[in-house]
């Protein structure tokens, strides 16, 4: 095997390439949340900063009122309590719903599982405006719980698709020897089931939490103060008002991508199972 | 003899509820399935079917305020304006260039690093790990990282280029629409390319070890062996993300309005950033409803070929 050779410094090589082009505006961003602002605009440009400036990350963690950093902080509590009523409200419906798809034979199986499946693909939005109107009607406009209705919409569909998938995984003689000892549907469907199930529950909790985390266009349009701004409007805001200083986007950036860059390196192996049993938005 | 449940396979159609059916347990699989799917189909549709319905309403009338007291009736005319607006067939032109372009290079290169992930690496659950990266930035954190990147006066792009002597001086990259629309396809490629990959990789993970082994005995090269064995096999996944992408890609908005906030001169402005600045910047409601129906028209055709690639190629339950 002389080419393989060859061939293994060719992967590698190209391997390397590859994590320099995926890693290096990650670690600009690190190293940018650290320079102080007039250092970042020097030319030529300095890529290990001189001073090492933390006061972004502390005014972030540490400000007081209704500052930026104070506005960002609250919109870190924001997007966690949307994210996980969002993940907790799907996946306690969804649970069920998979199983019938998965388990349960009925007629217009296949249309009811299509019907849910052409809601995820909606564009959001055509749905803004009405659901603007009525949002305001309730009262729930800038409020978290208006938000977790809406995403509960978007995430359950989504759910229901990729956990099925994993039910239908589950050889069915499983399920039957329980019923055969004496356990009921639910029974079974907690008993065995689920705990047979769960990496497939871990990646639909993963992904669930990334969409609702991830979610820009309706929390725009429905939020309008810090009592319910999420990290994606937040950094908009950022972005938009405070573009003279880019350290300070790229502190608050980097703090935004934590929880979900950690959820998805540490349930990676379940990512490639959970994207072939259903599609993903990106 | 007993029925078994087999899977795959749909169940006589039994009389839908009450009325003594001909056997009695696709009739109560029934019934327990609706009362499953019962909550699902509260908090899904519950939300959903009368803002769409509403929608298709709205787009027929005259609607210029949140509050607007007086919605005259308009008939079709929003439609006929969109269709004659020259600005709406140049942000189609946009979103379909975007569009193309983008899942164009993300099928290109997710392919290549779905061999690379592959490939016999020494550290390839690192690899996996650094790839999967991007895929969980956040798209809006990914939008203003690029901004930064692509700044005038401080953009890392910038600083690189000049310093490795490839451009004389900073470069405005977000300063044209045509450059501008091209740093949204860079942007959504990064950002993308990585989900393409892992897709395409569960493809190449599910073409049996003994395939390949048996094709190098019989003399094939790896070339060989990947035009004639693989990629044939990989045709079910590259479909059906051919076509996620396009839908996810038409739908583009986050991107575009961190990016570039639909500029220069309108330059950049997608379908559904356009939609959003009629209805909510404009307040034109009506028209920016009419707007949205025309994205849903254009999206359900896509999801009825992507469905149907899905069921052909028996890839989930549908």
């Amino acid at each position: 095997m002389k080419a393989s050779r060859r061939y293994q410094i060719f992967v590698h090589v190209a391997a390397v390439l590859v994590a320099i082009v995926i890693l290096a505006p990650f670690a600009w961003m690190l190293t940018a949340s650290v320079s102080d602002p007039t250092s970042l605009i020097t030319r030529p440009y300095h890529w290990i900063p001189r001073h090492w400036d933390f006061s972004r990350y502390t005014q972030i963690f540490q400000g007081k009122g209704q500052d930026v950093a104070g506005a960002f902080r609250q919109s870190v509590i924001n997007s966690t309590i949307v994210a996980t009523g969002t993940v907790v409200i799907s996946m306690g419906v969804g649970i069920f719903g998979a199983y019938a798809f998965a388990m349960l034979r009925f007629r217009f199986r296949r249309l009811t599982m299509m019907i849910f499946l052409t809601t995820y693909m909606l564009p959001p939005i055509a749905l803004l405006v009405p659901l603007y109107l009525i949002m305001s009607s309730l009262g729930l406009l800038d409020s978290d719980l208006g938000l977790i209705i809406i995403y509960c919409s978007y995430v359950t569909p989504f759910v229901l698709w990729i956990l099925s998938n994993y039910f239908l995984t589950i050889p069915a003689e499983l399920e039957e020897a329980a019923r055969v000892d004496g356990c009921s549907r639910m029974g079974a469907l907690f008993r065995i089931i689920l705990p047979a199930a769960r990496p497939g529950l871990f990646a639909t909790i993963m992904f669930a939490f990334l969409l609702a985390w991830d979610e820009f266009l309706y929390a725009l349009i429905f939020t309008s103060t810090s009592v319910s701004k999420t990290i994606p409007v937040a950094i908009a805001d950022f972005t938009g008002r405070y573009s003279t200083d880019f350290g300070l986007v790229a502190a608050g950036g980097l703090i935004a991508s934590v929880p979900p860059v950690l959820l998805a390196i540490a349930f990676q192996r379940f990512v490639v199972g959970g994207l072939s049993a259903g599609a993903v938005k990106g | 003899m007993a029925i078994t449940r087999t899977r795959n396979i749909d169940a006589p159609p039994g009389p839908p509820g009450g009325g003594g059916g001909r056997s009695r347990r696709p009739a109560g699989q029934g019934r327990l399935a609706a009362l499953l799917l019962l909550p699902a189909g509260i908090v899904v549709f519950g939300i959903i079917v009368y803002p769409v319905l509403r929608t298709v309403l709205i787009s027929f009338f005259n609607v210029d305020s949140a509050v607007a007291t007086s919605t005259p009736f308009v008939g079709i005319r929003n439609y006929t304006d969109i269709v004659g607006n020259s600005d709406f067939w140049s942000t189609m032109g946009r979103t379909l260039y975007f569009t193309v372009v983008s899942t164009g290079f993300e099928l290109l290169l997710g392919l290549g690093l779905a061999l690379l992930m592959n490939a016999p690496l020494r550290a390839r659950w690192l690899l996996r790990a650094i790839v999967v990266l991007p895929w969980a930035l956040p798209t809006v954190v990914n939008g203003a990282m690029w901004r930064g990147v692509l700044n005038a006066q401080y953009g890392s792009l910038n600083a690189l280029l000049t310093q490795l002597h490839l451009i004389s001086d900073y470069r405005s990259w977000l300063g044209t629409p045509a450059s501008a629309l091209n740093m949204l396809v860079v942007a959504d490629v990064w950002k993308t390319t990585p989900l393409v990959a892992f897709f395409l990789l569960t493809g190449l993970q599910s073409v049996p070890r003994e395939i390949h082994e048996s094709a190098r005995v019989d003399g094939a090269g790896a070339v060989r062996t990947f035009w004639s064995i693989t990629a044939p096999l990989l045709i079910p996944s590259v479909a059906v993300v051919l076509i996620l992408r396009t839908i996810e890609a038409f739908k583009v908005f986050d991107l575009v309005y961190i990016l570039t906030g639909g500029g220069p001169a309108n330059g950049t402005q997608t379908i559904a950033y356009f939609t959003y600045v009629q209805a909510f910047s404009d307040q034109r409601f009506g028209y920016g409803s009419a707007l949205a129906d025309v994205i849903v028209v254009c999206i359900l055709v896509l999801s009825a070929v992507y469905l149907r690639a899905l069921r052909r190629n028996e890839m989930s339950l549908i």
